[in-house]
C-alpha cells in the first residue's frame, strides 16, 4: 500500500450530554491509503456514517483528530476540504439541470466556464449518461440519479470520495450493476473511495479493505479475505457470512490445547493460535464450508455428531449436525458429481475441523 | 379537483343540499354585492338598471384614493419587513433542535390565535406608553407583527419539504454558507417566500380592527374609509369599492396559491 490519505486518531463523537449522551464513536483510529477502496461495514448505529460525516466535515469530533495527507482537518468546514460526498438520498439540486449539477462544484472553485463544461462532458461520459446533460434530475431513474451524483462528486477531482450507503435505494439487479460500476470508476479515476454500507456482500465484492464496526468501535480492519477467513471477533465472524461457533473450555492436553465442549467431546487446537485464552471459556469459529464430513468411525480425531437436517441448495448441500445438547454445527458441502458422499437425516457422522480454519474469537 | 364518486362521503344522505347551502351562505352575499355595484340607482338596494358609473365615481374620489394609497404603503412596507423576518425565522427554526424550540414555534404562530381586538388594544397601549406617534408608521409596525405568522407558515412548509442533504451537498461542493443560500436554498424557497408575501400583503390590506385602533390623523386606510362611508348609508359607491378590493384579494390569494404549488 502507498501513503496514508486519511488518518483518524483516537476520534470520539458524542451526541447530547450528561446521562443522555450517545457515544456514536468511541476512540476510533484508522489509516486510509491512497487509491484504496475502503469500506466501513456494520449494522445501523455502529458509527460508520458518523465517521464518514466527520471526514466530510458535517460533524465535529468530540475528541481526537482527523487528518488529510498529514494536515489536520478538524476545524475546516466542508467547503474547504478537498473531499466530496455521494449522499444516500443523492441530494441532486432539483432546480438545476444534470449538467449544472455537475458543474456546481467546479464553479464554486472558480474554474472557468469552458473548462467546467469540458469537465462535465468528461464526467457524463465516465458515468455513461452523455445524452442526459440537459435533463432535470426528476426526469431520471434512481440508477441514473445515482450516477449523476457520482459524476457531480467526482468532477472536482477530490482527494477522497465519501459514499454514504449510495446503493441502498436501488433494487437488487441495479445494485449489482452499480457495484461493478463503482469499482470501475474507482480504478479509472484513481481516487480514494471511502464507502459506508451495512451490506456485507457489497463490502466483500468491492473493497480493498474493510473496517468492521460495532457500537462506535472498529473491531477489525483487513482485506475481504482477512475479514472472512480470519475474523478476530465473534461479531465479525457472525456479521460476515455464516459461521459455526463452538463454546467450551480451553485446556492444555499434552503437547497441544483442546477445547472441551459441554457434552465432553474435545476439539483439537493443535497449530491454532489460542492467544492468552488458555484455561478459559472461549469461543471458536469455523466456516460451514471448511468442515469435513466423514462416515462415522472413519476419523479418529474428529467430532461425532448426528445429522439433524439436510437442505439441498443446488450448488451445495447444507447439513445441520447436532453434536451435543448445547452444540450444533452447520456444514456446507459442494455438490460435485460423485465426489461427495451423501448423508441422510439421522445418520451419525464424523466431522473434522482443519486447524487452519479454526479461529479463537473475542466475544 | 376531481370528485370521486366512490368516496363514501357522497353516499351520506343530505350531503349535497348541505354543500349547496354552505357555498350559498358563503358566496351569495358577495355575489349580491358584486351585482349591486353595477346598480344605476342611488339607493343601493333598489335595482333600476345596469351602470358602471359608481366605479368612475369611486376612482374620482380623492379621499378614497388617498386612503387606498395609505393602505398600499402600509401593506407593501409591512409585507417586506414581515417576509424578511419570517424567512430568517423559518431558516433558524428549520436549522435544528434547540432548547425551547416548541415554545418559540408556538410564539411565532400565536398572533394567528389571539383575538384581534386584544392585539389592537395591547398595541395601542404599548405605543402610547413608549410614546410612538400614531400614524402610518405605527400601523406599519403593528401590521408587520401580525403578518409574520402568515408569511412564516408557507416558508417553513417549503423548508421542511427540502432535503437537508441539499445544503450539505452544496457545502460539500465548495459553496460557503452564503453561496449555498444564494444558489440552492433561496431558489428552492422562493415560491414559499412569495406565497407568504402575497398572503401578508392581502392580510394587511384587509385589516380593519388594528388599523382603526393604532392609526391617527392622515393615516386612514381603505377599510377604515369604507367603514366611514357605511355609517352614512350603503351606497353603490361602497359596493363598487368593496368589489374592487375583492378582486384585488382574489388575484393575490390565487397567485399565492398557484406559486405555492410550484414543484421541482
Amino acid at each position: 500500500m502507498s501513503e496514508v490519505v486519511i488518518s483518524a486518531r483516537s476520534v470520539s463523537k458524542r451526541f447530547g450530554s450528561g446521562t443522555h449522551a450517545v457515544h456514536a464513536l468511541d476512540d476510533v483510529s484508522v489509516d486510509i491509503f491512497q487509491n484504496e477502496f475502503f469500506t466501513m461495514l456494520g449494522p445501523s448505529g455502529c458509527g460508520k456514517t458518523t465517521l464518514l460525516r466527520l471526514i466530510g466535515g458535517f460533524e465535529q469530533a468530540t475528541a481526537g483528530e482527523i487528518a488529510l495527507e498529514g494536515q489536520v482537518l478538524n476545524d475546516l468546514p466542508p467547503f474547504k476540504r478537498p473531499i466530496n460526498t455521494v449522499f444516500q438520498s443523492y441530494a441532486l439540486f432539483p432546480h438545476l439541470t444534470v449538467r449544472q449539477n455537475i458543474t456546481f462544484g467546479l464553479e464554486m472553485q472558480n474554474i472557468s466556464r469552458p473548462d467546467a463544461a469540458k469537465r462535465a462532458d468528461e464526467m457524463l461520459e465516465l458515468v455513461r449518461l452523455s445524452q442526459f446533460g440537459d435533463r432535470q434530475p426528476s426526469q431520471l431513474s434512481g440508477g441514473q440519479q445515482q450516477r449523476i451524483a457520482l459524476a457531480r462528486a467526482l468532477a472536482p477531482a477530490p482527494k477522497v470520495l465519501l459514499l454514504d450507503e449510495p446503493l441502498s435505494a436501488l433494487d437488487l439487479k441495479l445494485r449489482k450493476e452499480m457495484q461493478i460500476e463503482l469499482k470501475r470508476l474507482q480504478t479509472e479515476t484513481g481516487i480514494t473511495f471511502v464507502f459506508v454500507t451495512h451490506d456485507q456482500e457489497e463490502a466483500l465484492a468491492m473493497s480493498d479493505r474493510i473496517a468492521v464496526m460495532k457500537a462506535g468501535k472498529i473491531l477489525q480492519i483487513g482485506t475481504p479475505r482477512d475479514i472472512y477467513e480470519t475474523p478476530t471477533h465473534r461479531f465479525v465472524a457472525d456479521f460476515i457470512g455464516d459461521s459455526n461457533f463452538l463454546q467450551g473450555d480451553i485446556k492444555q492436553n499434552g503437547s497441544h490445547a483442546v477445547l472441551t465442549l459441554p457434552g465432553g467431546q474435545n476439539v483439537s487446537l493443535a497449530n491454532v493460535d489460542t492467544g492468552t485464552r488458555l484455561s478459559q471459556t472461549a469461543t471458536i469459529g469455523i466456516r460451514p464450508e471448511r468442515l469435513m464430513l466423514h462416515p462415522a468411525g472413519t476419523s479418529d480425531s474428529a467430532l461425532r455428531g448426528k445429522i439433524a437436517d439436510v437442505v439441498y441448495f443446488g450448488t451445495d448441500t447444507t447439513y445441520h449436525i447436532a453434536i451435543d445438547d448445547q452444540t450444533a454445527l452447520l456444514a456446507r458441502v459442494q455438490n460435485r458429481d460423485g465426489s461427495t458422499m451423501a448423508y441422510a437425516k439421522g445418520n451419525d457422522v464424523d466431522i473434522s475441523l482443519p486447524a487452519g480454519a479454526i479461529r479463537v474469537l473475542v466475544d | 379537483m376531481k370528485i370521486d364518486r366512490a368516496n363514501p362521503l357522497w353516499r351520506f344522505h343530505g350531503i349535497t343540499p348541505m354543500a349547496i347551502f354552505f357555498f350559498a351562505y358563503l358566496y351569495l352575499p358577495i355575489i349580491v354585492l358584486l351585482v349591486l355595484s353595477f346598480n344605476e340607482n342611488r339607493l343601493a338596494t333598489i335595482w333600476t338598471g345596469f351602470s358602471t358609473k359608481w366605479y368612475s365615481v369611486v376612482l374620482g374620489n380623492d379621499d378614497m384614493l388617498r386612503s387606498a394609497k395609505n393602505s398600499l404603503i402600509i401593506a407593501l412596507s409591512s409585507t417586506i419587513i414581515a417576509t424578511i423576518a419570517a424567512t430568517l425565522a423559518a431558516m433558524g427554526m428549520a436549522r435544528g433542535r434547540f432548547r425551547g424550540e416548541g415554545g418559540v414555534a408556538a410564539m411565532l404562530t400565536l398572533p394567528l390565535l389571539v383575538p384581534e381586538i386584544v392585539t389592537a388594544i395591547a398595541t395601542l397601549l404599548f405605543f402610547i406608553v413608549i410614546g410612538v406617534k400614531l400614524g402610518l408608521l405605527s400601523i406599519i409596525i403593528a401590521h408587520t407583527v401580525f403578518c409574520i405568522p402568515f408569511a412564516y407558515l408557507p416558508i417553513r412548509a417549503r423548508l421542511d419539504g427540502m432535503d437537508p442533504a441539499l445544503i450539505e451537498a452544496a457545502n460539500d461542493l465548495y459553496a460557503n454558507e452564503w453561496q449555498a443560500f444564494k444558489r440552492i436554498t433561496f431558489p428552492l424557497l422562493w415560491p414559499g417566500i412569495l406565497s407568504g408575501a402575497m398572503l401578508s400583503f392581502i392580510i394587511s390590506l384587509d385589516d380593519f380592527v388594528i388599523s382603526y385602533f393604532v392609526g391617527g390623523a392622515g393615516s386612514t386606510t381603505l377599510p377604515i374609509y369604507i367603514f366611514g362611508m357605511i355609517r352614512i348609508g350603503i351606497t353603490p359607491e361602497v359596493n363598487a369599492i368593496s368589489a374592487l378590493m375583492l378582486i384585488i384579494s382574489i388575484v393575490f390569494v390565487s397567485i399565492s396559491f398557484l406559486i405555492d404549488r410550484v414543484r421541482y
